[in-house]
């Protein structure tokens, strides 16, 4: 696991959640860390943000956690990788925050996504969370790497209205490479939820020379649209907005010198799912 | 012999009026009850509009040199005769090919001097152009004619002046045109000049009976001017082969009479707004006759827009480098209301209003006129879905709440410059600017003195004591030195309106509203979100107060967090709420020149950075001389928790005490809207349904591309919450590095997205 150096910056204001933000769970101490994944009264939060309408259907409050288990070459965000390097925050704190964009949200046909970080490091609080959303009528999205998915039981799967589920590559080995994990939890989450009848949205990275071979997006179109619950795909062209992040971190950063693809590479990729029968951007 | 004059003319107004309901409008001048007889509410699409005609293309194409040249030499070319309606013969672009007519001076883009404002501001801008002022004409305005300028200053208090050099009070009108005015320009078209001068003889003679006393006798001698400037009219228009005397009988000639109405407007004012009203609709319902007559095509009909549009993007005035300084280039706010609901439930979308749209894609994006939605969540679907595609190919476009004002103004209102609503031809407002809100805050810290030259600029009051601010003692003193401002503030417009009324009275315009409108009287502040944020820092965190050696404040050092204005937490947006409220309650201690109703608008244009210029630093953390955040927004940087949040804390402000407005401006990135065209639409439209459903005032909307980027690096305070989304990520512009600004603009062209 890469070290953490967040302890060297403290002198790094966080007045933004687009910026950079270490530090930000000092001081929690550790055993209350544990207790709140046990219980999930309280999660931990990089950031929120409201008004987004890239991270699900409509316009949306979007709560970035922080802790992942993956390390995901690509990632455009280390800062959120580390559990403790997040806000604490408690379930009643954000129902509250939620609260105050209800009837927009309504309006403006969105809802509410958790992304992360994986949220379902803190699966516990993310799916309280879900729950007084989905109570309060808001419509739920969780934005997921699906490796957890099984620790989410079916009941409360009922409170998550639309999983935006990240398959990042097909061939194992190169899966491995990419995310230091297997892809197998992951496939078995889309089918599960497949058989449950929840709606997918497919979000797939176009990395070029690392996700962009056309065999590998031809199986996971293939699968998806086996699927019948993957409503559209999303083709997400990399970039290098996280680059920066890396260098002040100073943790290693493979793809440094990658370029974003073309607009023809990314027209390519969603044509390769739209021929399995897949709607995609 | 007159009987058969009078029958003639009887039958020309039958002719002119053919086919149109009957109504009060026949028997009174009530151009909102000719609208609500006539009109057809259109909730289709866009796929009737049609495209610009050859010959709409080229004589575009001929003003764009004209442009060029203009925009190298900072003016085309000045005429020295002052300007007046009929000071100026005809003017013409290409005279043959032109269907509506009509130039402020006798040359495209040449500017006229209008020196009643006041005659420094004349000639210092011929001097910057590098013209010399004419001999007679310096003879005639420093020798002979008093100008509104030199009138405001016999009569400025000591402390007045002390206040607008110090900059507490900035951008006052007593230099130049207050503007803000909107002549019912309509009128002439639906009832002809003739009509009107009636009218007036009619309201000027209700006088006779009154008392000669000052009041009474300023009426009579505005209304006299008034069917003065009425015969200029229409003489003005018999220039260029027109009889404007009686109604218009077509479309084309209801375009044409409307617009020479504000044609004359713009040749007697240079005010700071000369905005056009709400005429697409009541356009409308000419255009409807002419198409169900077969006398017109879509073509055609769209044709006369953008000839007149085109009319209104050349208004020009001349002013000075400062003037444009603070206003941020050369605006003269030409604006247009357009959309709304009715009183009665029925949209006013009518086809036109989607014509007056379409002109910045047939003739591309422009600034002018400046084409104002009235949005309700209950306008049509077409129309608000094809307003939020404009928004987002174009930038050029601006939404106000129409249930907002409509609540408060009905429904045939519009907005005269940017976010001042008036009912059209019965309300006029007295344009204030603003009064520096963050700088009075700095004064009640230090007892009076000006945090910068150390003048003693209010009367004495005991300065903050110790080295940490207490809230309760500085919100104590922050309300007594809002109370000696607003004093101050309210004294000058009495003396600023009194000598524009006398020096340099808006003859035709004020001609084209009924006889004793009504007036408000439109104060303003600035750094609202400054003193939030300042007032949130002493409450909440602990600010240390740094003296020099005369014991005068002039910095701060803040320990600890608080929470910022824009992030919709009660905890400070409950603290600019409560400043708006105050201030405005100040205002209305102190009467007002011809009883006009106290209003207050939180706008600053662009003005913000120098109000900002002008400022020391804050207990914020705003260092001296950093701009404000425009108009009602947060602070830049510290609304960090998205376009939702930033927005409802603005909603906050109560529109009763500011009801002149609360200008909200948010930049968005076309992608960070939505991934295809479809979505950027819908989504737009579900974010204003939000804002305009709720208590939200204005939104400028800034859908941003290449070109804005660029410009958002060099000058990041325009651009404040220029959001763009990366996968799943949201980034602020302004706030990225240099170096991902650069990445991101070369993603974006590299992406090939975006309009020409």
């Amino acid at each position: 696991m890469p070290e953490d150096r967040a302890a060297v910056q403290p002198s790094l204001e966080a007045k933004s959640p687009y910026e950079l933000r270490v530090g930000l769970g000092k001081g929690v101490p550790e055993t209350d860390v544990r207790s709140a994944l046990a219980s999930g009264d309280m999660g931990f939060l990089h950031s929120f943000t409201t008004g987004s309408t890239l991270d699900g259907p409509g316009v949306r409050v979007v709560a970035w956690t922080t802790g992942c288990m993956w390390r995901c070459l690509y990632c455009h965000n280390p800062d959120t990788w580390t559990l403790t390097n997040g806000v604490p925050v408690s379930v009643a704190e954000a129902t509250e925050e939620l609260r105050k964009y209800r009837h927009s949200l309504k309006i403006m046909s969105g809802g509410l996504t958790i992304s992360g970080g994986e949220p379902l490091v803190q699966h516990r609080f993310v799916a309280k969370l879900f729950r007084t959303a989905h109570e309060m009528k808001v419509h739920t999205a969780l934005d997921t790497n699906g490796y957890y998915g099984d620790r989410l039981s079916d009941a409360e799967l009922e409170w998550i209205d639309l999983v935006l589920l990240d398959i990042k590559t097909w061939d194992l080995e190169r899966h491995r490479k990419l995310t230091g994990m297997d892809n197998g939890p992951t496939l078995e989450f889309a089918r599960r939820l497949a058989a449950r009848r929840r709606p997918i949205w497919l979000r797939f990275v176009l990395v070029p020379d690392l996700t962009d071979a056309p065999e590998d997006i031809a199986q996971i179109a293939r699968f998806a649209a086996g699927l019948g619950n993957v409503e559209r795909v999303d083709v997400l062209p990399f970039h290098q907005m996280g680059r920066y992040k890396y260098e002040r971190l100073g943790i290693a950063y493979a793809l440094k010198d990658t370029l974003p693809p073309s607009a023809e590479a990314v027209e390519r990729a969603c044509a390769q799912f739209r021929a399995a029968g897949l709607t995609a951007y | 012999m007159a009987s058969s004059a009078a029958r003639d003319k009887d039958e020309a107004v039958e002719a002119a009026w053919r086919n149109f309901r009957s109504g009060i409008w026949r028997k009174q001048i009530d151009v909102r009850d000719f609208i609500q007889q006539n009109y057809e509410p259109y909730d289709g699409d866009e796929s009737f509009l049609a495209r610009a005609t050859p010959r709409t293309q080229k004589i575009w194409t001929q003003l764009q040199a004209l442009f060029v040249e203009e925009r190298r030499k900072g003016v085309l070319d000045v005429s020295q005769i002052p300007s007046s309606i009929t000071a100026h013969a005809p003017g013409y672009i290409d005279r043959a090919n032109e269907i509506i007519v009509g130039l402020q001076t006798d040359a495209p883009l040449k500017r006229a001097i209008m020196p009643n404002g006041g005659w420094r501001m004349v000639e210092s801008a011929l001097e910057t152009y590098g013209y010399k002022p004419e001999p007679h004409v310096v003879e005639i305005f420093t020798k002979h004619r008093k100008t509104h300028n030199d009138a405001v200053f016999d009569a400025y208090t000591e402390e007045v002046r002390r206040c607008r050099a110090s900059h507490v009070l900035t951008g006052l009108p007593d230099a130049y045109g207050r503007g803000r005015i909107i002549g019912d320009y309509r009128r002439v078209a639906l009832y002809g000049v003739d009509r009107l001068i009636l009218r007036k003889q009619q309201e000027k003679a209700t006088l006779d009976t009154a008392m000669s006393l000052d009041p009474i006798i300023r009426d009579r001698e505005e209304l006299a001017e008034q069917i003065r400037a009425l015969g200029e009219l229409k003489e003005m228009a018999a220039g260029y082969g027109f009889d404007i005397s009686g109604p218009a009988q077509s479309a084309k000639e209801a375009v044409q009479w409307l617009y020479f109405g504000y044609l004359a407007g713009v040749k007697e004012q240079n005010g700071a707004a000369m905005s056009l009203g709400r005429t697409s609709t009541f356009l409308d319902i000419y255009f409807e006759r002419d198409l169900a007559e077969g006398a017109l095509s879509e073509v055609q009909a769209q044709e006369i827009v953008d000839d007149f549009v085109i009319k209104l993007r050349i208004v020009r005035f001349l002013r000075t480098p400062e003037y444009d300084a603070l206003f941020a280039g050369d605006p003269t706010w030409v604006t247009e209301s357009i959309g709304g609901m009715g009183d009665d439930g029925r949209s006013l979308v009518t086809k036109t209003s989607f014509r007056f749209l379409q002109t910045l894609s047939n003739l591309g994006p422009a600034p002018e006129p400046n084409l104002t939605i009235w949005y309700s969540p209950r306008l049509p679907d077409g129309f608000r879905r094809f307003a939020a595609k404009v928004a987002i190919d174009t930038s050029a476009l601006q939404f106000e709440s129409d249930e907002t004002m409509r609540r408060v103004w009905g429904d045939d209102g519009a907005i005269a410059c940017c976010v001042s609503p008036m009912r059209l031809g019965k309300q006029m407002q007295f344009f204030g600017a603003r009064a520096n809100l963050a700088k009075c805050l700095l004064y009640a810290i230090n007892g009076g003195r000006d945090e910068i030259s150390g003048e003693q600029l209010a009367p004495p009051t005991e300065p903050v004591k110790g080295d940490v601010l207490d809230f309760d003692d500085v919100l104590g003193k922050f309300e007594s030195m809002m109370d000696w401002l607003a004093g101050v503030y309210v004294n000058a417009m009495n003396i600023i309106h009194c000598m524009h009324d006398k020096y340099a009275y808006e003859r035709l315009e004020m001609a084209l509203h009924d006889y004793a409108p009504q007036r408000t009287m439109a104060f303003g502040m600035a750094g609202l979100s400054v003193v939030a944020d300042s007032l949130s820092a002493i409450q909440h965190a602990k600010v240390w107060v740094v003296r020099d050696e005369t014991g005068l404040v002039t910095d701060y050092r803040t320990e600890g967090e608080f929470p910022c204005f824009g992030n919709n937490d009660n905890r400070v947006d409950h603290l600019a709420v409560w400043v708006v409220g105050i201030f405005m309650n100040k205002l209305r201690k102190y009467p007002t020149y011809r009883d006009a109703i106290h209003t207050q608008s939180i706008l600053t244009i662009t003005s913000n950075v120098v109000y900002g210029k002008a400022t020391g630093s804050t207990p914020d953390g705003r260092r001296r001389g950093e701009p404000f955040a425009p108009g009602a927004n947060p602070m830049h940087g510290r609304d960090s928790h998205g376009i939702l949040a930033s927005a409802a804390s603005v909603a906050k402000i109560p529109y009763r005490d500011a009801a002149d407005g609360i200008s909200l401006t948010e930049s968005l990135m076309p992608g960070g809207l939505g991934r295809v065209e479809e979505e950027r639409i819908a989504n737009l439209t579900a974010i204003l349904d939000g804002f305009f459903g709720g208590t939200g005032y204005h939104m400028n909307v800034n859908v941003l591309n290449r070109e804005t980027l660029l410009d958002a690096m060099e000058h990041p305070e325009k651009y404040p919450n220029l959001t763009i989304r990366v996968s799943g990520y949201a980034v602020n512009f302004v706030r990225l590095t240099r170096e991902q600004q650069i990445e991101v603009i070369h993603r974006t062209f590299h992406g090939g997205g975006g309009h020409a």
